[in-house]
This record gives C-alpha cells, sequence and structure tokens, in this order.
C-alpha cells in the first residue's frame, strides 16, 4: 500500500537523484528526524551536500531559494508548517514571485516551497490552519494542492519542473491515506476522469445523471466523498465530484462542462470562508454559467481552538457537507 | 519565595506536572501536542524567585514551566488544574480551551507557539509599561533557535534605542527539535546582544540559587530604567523537544542527567522537608488532574455562529 507521504518522498529522492541542481532546504530535515513530517526522510543520507537543514529562519529559507533559483539551481524549500507561511509572506509575494514579469521575462525562479496545512489534530490556533488562501490570486506564483487521488509524487515533480515559483500545500492528514485507485473501494461507484496539464483535475461521475456539482481540492476531497456517498446511499442525491490540484491561477473549464448540467455548485475548503478558495470558484462560476446557485462549505471566521470539540465546530465536517448538498 | 524549601518545591511541581503530561499523552487521554521542561526548571523558578508579581512575562511553545514558576511569585500561586484543564480542551482551561499547550494568558502571562514573533510584541509591552511609568518589568522567553529568527534582532535594536525594561531570557538548551546549536547559531549568543549594546548576564549552571542571582543583577538592571538586558541560561532538555521526537543517543540522555535542577538543589533540604515538598505536589497534582478531567469541554456560542457556514 502506497501512502501519499511514500508518494512525495519517493517523488524527492528521484528528482535528487536526476537532477544535481535540486537541492532541498528547510528546518529539522536531517535524518534520523528527516523533517517534522518525515517527507524528506533519506534524502540527507543519500545527497548530504544538497540537503540544507536551516535554523529558523523561514525568511531567509525562502530569500535564499529563490537566489538560487535565479542563479541556476533547482531549490525545494520546506516550511515546517504552513501556518509559518506568513513569515515567507514577503520573499514570495514581493521577491520570487515579481521578479520574472518585473525583469521583463528576463529570468526565471524556479523554486518549490512545501507546506504541511490543515487541521484536525488538535494543534490548536497556530499549527492547524489552511493559510493558502492568502496566496491565491498572486501573480507569478502557482498554488498546487495534492489529493489521495492520481500520483502526488508525479504532481510534486511537476511542480518541481516549473520555471515558476509553486507554493505545493499539503495537508498533514493526507500523509498516511493510501493512493486511490480509479473503480476500487468507496469509488467503485463512480466513473473517473482526468486531464489537464502538468497539474491535472480529477471529476467522479456518479452512477446517475448529478443534482449538483462538489468542487474541492486536498484532503477535504475525503470529506467531500464521504458526504457523496451519503448523499447517494441515505438522499439518493447524486453528485459530480470536481478535485482540483491547480489552485491558482484559476483554470476551471471542467467545472463550467459539469455545471452546466446540475446548475448547482457546492465548494468545500478547510481554510476560512471568507475570501476563499470558493469565494472565486463561484464568483467565475456565476460569471460562466447562468442559472446557477452556490453554496460554500468552509472553516468558521475563527481561528482554529485547541480543543477538540470546538476545533470540530469550526472546521467543516462530512455532515455540514450533506446539509449544505442538501439545502439546494 | 527565597527559599530553599519553596524553590524547591516549585521546581518539583513543574517536574511532576510534565511527568503526568507524558503519562497521559501516551495513554491517549491528551491529544495534540506538548512541549516538557523537564530539566529547565531551575531556570524559571530561579528567575520568578526575584521579580515582582506584576511583571509581565512573554514566553513561547514550551511555557508549562514558566506559567507554574510565575504563578508561583504570585499571591494566587500557581494553579496546576487550569493549566491540566487547559490542555485537556477543557471550558475551565487557562483560555476557555481555545489555546492548548502553547497558547495561554493569565494575570500579565501570555504565550505564543510562533518562534520569535512574540519579542518584539514584548517590547511594546515594555513601551506601554514605560510611557505609563507602571514600574513593571517585561520579560520574554526565547530558546537558542529562535537565535534564527529576525524579529528577534529588529526588536532588540527598538529595546535598546527607547531603553525599553525588557528582559530577554534566553534558554540554551543546546537544541533545537533536532538541530544542535553547532548547526543553527553562528558566532556569539552574548555578541548578538553586545552588539546592540544590551549588557549580558550568562550562566552554565542548573543550580537555581546561582540563576536566581544572575536573574536578580539582571532584573535590578532592567527595573533601575537602565535598558534593556539579556539572561543567557546554558541548560539541557532531558525529554523531548515534544513527545516521541528524541534523536539524541541514550549516552547523551544519560550524561546530561547529571545536570538535574532537582538533584542540586535538594542536598540543601532536609529529606522530611523533600518528602514535605513531594506529598504536598502531589496531592496538588492529583486534584488538579482530576477536577479537570471531570470539567465540561467548550462550545461554541450564538456568536460564533453567526459567522458561519450555514444559510
Ligand atoms: C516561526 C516558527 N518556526 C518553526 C516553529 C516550529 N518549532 C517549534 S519549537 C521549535 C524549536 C525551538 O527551538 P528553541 O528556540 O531552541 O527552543 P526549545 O524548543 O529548545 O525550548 C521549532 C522549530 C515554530 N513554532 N515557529
Ligand atoms: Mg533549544
Amino acid at each position: 500500500m502506497t501512502t501519499v507521504l511514500d508518494s512525495l518522498n519517493s517523488a524527492l529522492h528521484s528528482a535528487m537523484e536526476s537532477d544535481p541542481r535540486l537541492y532541498v532546504l528547510g528546518e529539522d530535515l536531517l535524518d534520523p528526524y528527516g523533517g517534522a513530517f518525515k517527507v524528506t526522510r533519506g534524502l540527507s543520507t543519500r545527497f548530504p551536500e544538497r540537503v540544507l537543514t536551516t535554523p529558523i529562519s523561514e525568511a531567509a529559507i525562502l530569500g535564499a531559494a529563490t537566489g538560487m533559483a535565479l542563479r541556476g539551481l533547482r531549490p525545494v524549500a520546506e516550511i515546517m508548517f504552513g501556518d509559518f507561511v506568513t513569515l515567507i509572506a514577503d520573499q514570495v509575494v514581493n521577491h520570487a514571485a515579481k521578479f520574472r514579469w518585473m525583469y521583463n521575462d528576463q529570468v526565471r525562479v524556479p523554486l518549490v516551497v512545501r507546506a504541511p496545512m490543515g487541521g484536525r489534530r488538535g494543534y490548536g490556533p497556530t499549527h492547524s490552519q489552511s493559510l493558502e488562501k492568502m496566496f491565491l490570486g498572486v501573480p507569478g506564483l502557482k498554488v498546487i494542492a495534492p489529493s489521495a487521488l492520481g500520483d502526488p509524487g508525479a504532481l510534486l515533480l511537476a511542480a518541481i519542473a516549473d520555471e515558476d515559483p509553486v507554493l505545493f500545500v499539503e495537508h498533514k492528514l493526507l500523509y498516511t491515506r493510501p493512493l486511490l485507485q480509479a473503480g476500487q473501494g468507496d469509488l467503485a461507484d463512480f466513473a473517473l476522469e482526468s486531464g489537464g496539464d502538468p497539474f491535472p483535475y480529477f471529476v467522479l461521475r456518479p452512477p446517475a445523471p448529478p443534482r449538483l456539482t462538489v468542487a474541492t481540492y486536498g484532503y477535504n476531497f475525503e470529506l467531500a466523498r464521504a458526504a457523496a456517498l451519503e448523499l447517494m446511499m441515505e438522499h439518493e442525491i447524486f453528485c459530480d465530484l470536481l478535485v482540483f490540484s491547480q489552485l491558482s491561477p484559476f483554470d476551471l473549464t471542467p467545472l463550467f462542462a459539469s455545471l452546466t448540467q446540475t446548475r448547482r455548485l457546492l465548494t468545500v475548503e478547510e481554510g476560512t470562508l471568507t475570501l476563499g478558495w470558493g469565494a472565486e470558484v463561484a464568483a467565475r462560476a456565476v460569471e460562466t454559467v447562468s442559472g446557477l446557485q452556490v453554496r460554500r462549505v468552509a472553516a468558521r471566521d475563527l481561528p482554529i481552538a485547541n480543543s477538540r470539540p470546538l476545533e470540530d465546530a469550526i472546521l467543516p465536517q462530512v455532515a455540514d457537507i450533506v446539509a449544505a448538498a442538501r439545502s439546494f | 519565595m527565597t527559599d530553599n524549601f519553596a524553590l524547591y518545591r516549585t521546581m518539583l511541581l513543574i517536574r511532576r506536572f510534565e511527568e503526568r503530561l507524558l503519562a497521559e499523552f501516551s495513554t491517549g487521554k491528551l491529544v495534540g501536542t506538548t512541549h516538557t521542561y523537564i530539566g529547565q526548571e531551575a531556570d524559571a523558578v530561579g528567575i520568578f524567585s526575584v521579580t515582582d508579581p506584576d511583571d509581565i512575562v512573554f514566553s513561547n511553545h514550551r511555557c508549562h514551566g514558566h506559567f507554574l514558576a510565575y504563578g508561583a511569585s504570585s499571591p494566587q500561586g500557581s494553579d496546576p488544574y487550569r493549566l491540566a484543564a487547559e490542555l485537556m480542551g477543557k471550558a475551565t482551561g487557562l483560555v476557555g480551551g481555545r489555546g492548548g499547550s502553547q497558547h495561554i494568558q493569565w494575570r500579565n502571562f501570555y504565550s505564543n507557539g510562533i518562534q520569535g514573533g512574540i519579542v518584539p510584541v514584548a517590547a511594546g509591552m515594555a513601551l506601554a509599561e514605560k510611557e505609563q511609568q507602571s514600574g513593571k518589568i517585561v520579560l520574554v522567553f526565547i530558546g537558542d533557535g529562535t537565535l534564527g529568527e529576525g524579529a528577534l534582532y529588529e526588536s532588540l535594536n527598538l529595546a535598546a534605542l527607547w531603553r525599553l525594561p525588557l528582559l530577554v531570557v534566553l534558554e540554551n538548551n543546546r537544541y533545537a527539535q533536532t538541530t544542535p546549536v553547532e548547526l543553527a547559531v553562528a558566532g556569539s549568543m552574548a555578541g548578538r546582544f553586545a552588539a546592540f549594546g544590551i549588557p549580558v548576564w550568562e550562566r552554565e549552571t542548573s543550580d537555581v540559587l546561582e540563576i536566581q542571582s544572575a536573574a536578580r543583577e539582571a532584573v535590578a538592571h532592567v527595573r533601575f530604567g537602565a535598558g534593556p538586558a539579556a539572561l543567557i541560561l546554558h541548560t539541557y532538555r532531558f525529554m523531548a523537544h515534544s513527545k516521541g521526537d528524541d534523536t539524541r543517543s541514550p549516552e547523551e540522555l544519560t550524561r546530561i542527567r547529571q545536570f538535574d535542577p532537582l538533584t542540586i538543589h535538594a542536598p540543601r533540604l532536609s529529606p522530611a522537608e523533600r518528602d514535605a515538598a513531594e506529598a504536598e505536589v502531589s496531592a496538588l497534582l492529583a486534584e488538579a488532574f482530576s477536577r479537570a478531567a471531570s470539567d465540561p469541554f467548550p462550545a461554541l456560542t450564538t456568536d460564533h455562529r453567526t459567522l458561519n457556514t450555514e444559510h
């Protein structure tokens, strides 16, 4: 059984093996620890000169990665907890993502920042957030998020191959998840299509005509899938499920095809509701598809509490998705 | 709180509290994360034996020991019950279960789990106290690893320029998570403060009395209005960074136990006093944990629900 963690880890191994320009940098990366979530495990043993364990200096990690990328290397930086992307914001927004366009396309900044995001582990207000929404729509930056569908490692390799800076968002709860195969387990009832290159999207089509379209990404696909099954089994409501791996820039073409059929859009994300991913998806969908109704399921606009019952009440749950789908 | 018994009792309270936490985590009664103060107890206990009860503290992720020692200096005394309740996510916790282990607030005590960011906040607090002529000083706790964060140096500059009543306590336990200080800190620790003209008191000891005397001088300097100071304490963390993440060798873990602040201080008490401290602490903690365990969990209020995603 391959997990998302295995897939990401072996992608880093193969990338370092095949490209001597690839460097990995971040906090506590050295073996035997191999990074806080073990995504970089084994790298420092095999490639000691190209794995740089850093001081606790997130801004300098990103700035250094940017400089390395400008001058011919391919850095992959790890931010230990995605919550700390606030500390790299200036380096990402005003440096890395700016240079290509500002310098008249004369330069490239091919770097990847990996950031484990997400809650549901009782880590409290500063170690549980999904802050990727703050980086959506930043010109010059791509935001990519794997799910348990497809090949997360291949997605990371595509991010590494990209000529522009990429924020690669890994939900912590995904790491231990097995990769999902079409036609197996709880995907058995759905037909799986995919497209989009190099950052694919997936469409899961139910066995009967869909009443609504659910759009999501990352770990929250696990919740959306559970909700879709419940809606199908218990309420005879069928959903098209659209799972994106490219969050920004927004390319929603595959969504519009489904919406033309259902005219009902439900977005699901773990970041806070206001001005989230779903807000932009909804705005673009409404501009494109006539007669559309929209619901958004997201975290409440609150910090994430440490106490589990409070954390559960703040973050979106399967029941919230089911209720929103039934409210159309 | 200057007598040897009180110093011992508070260090023991921290030690037993943290041991209890680790046990509760290993049996799954607690979830989330924690960073224990075991091995470093003499730092906070020495320092808070010479501060004023109304002084202000900004602590970091490793805050339980700071909190319990701060409490011991206050008229109310330490409150392991409210801390235990917070860690259990209960409504009666220090911040109602919202913050958990790294994010607490009580009287003039604050903590946050982001490295470095608390230092400019502490400098601002010191400016507020200075402007309001309260006579209070602000203590901010950082670890060796936090010397990596740039916000620290911006704040040292402000604190020195504006002669703020700020004491930076740097606890060098020689590791940041798994990273040894040699891989993370170039140059001199004291030199970092000296570059801003900030005087440094530096001790390589786990003896609470030696720490107390250094802290007394540093606190006096800051309280006198002479501007910020730094107290650098070289110490040892005995347990994992958080729970199971220790990559140090068994030999190293054994060797550093010779610097146990409890063992160093214990001979200054009679066996009967030590037994009395043990009995008192154990009764306090038994009561704290069982009371916290039966407390209710918090719920979202209707106010919060109006901000939510319901339609
Ligand atoms: C900005 C930021 N980066 C990284 C972390 C993750 N982290 C928490 S504690 C820690 C190590 C801190 O080391 P040190 O300052 O020496 O304190 P110690 O844990 O040794 O007490 C790290 C890397 C964090 N909380 N905040
Ligand atoms: Mg340390």
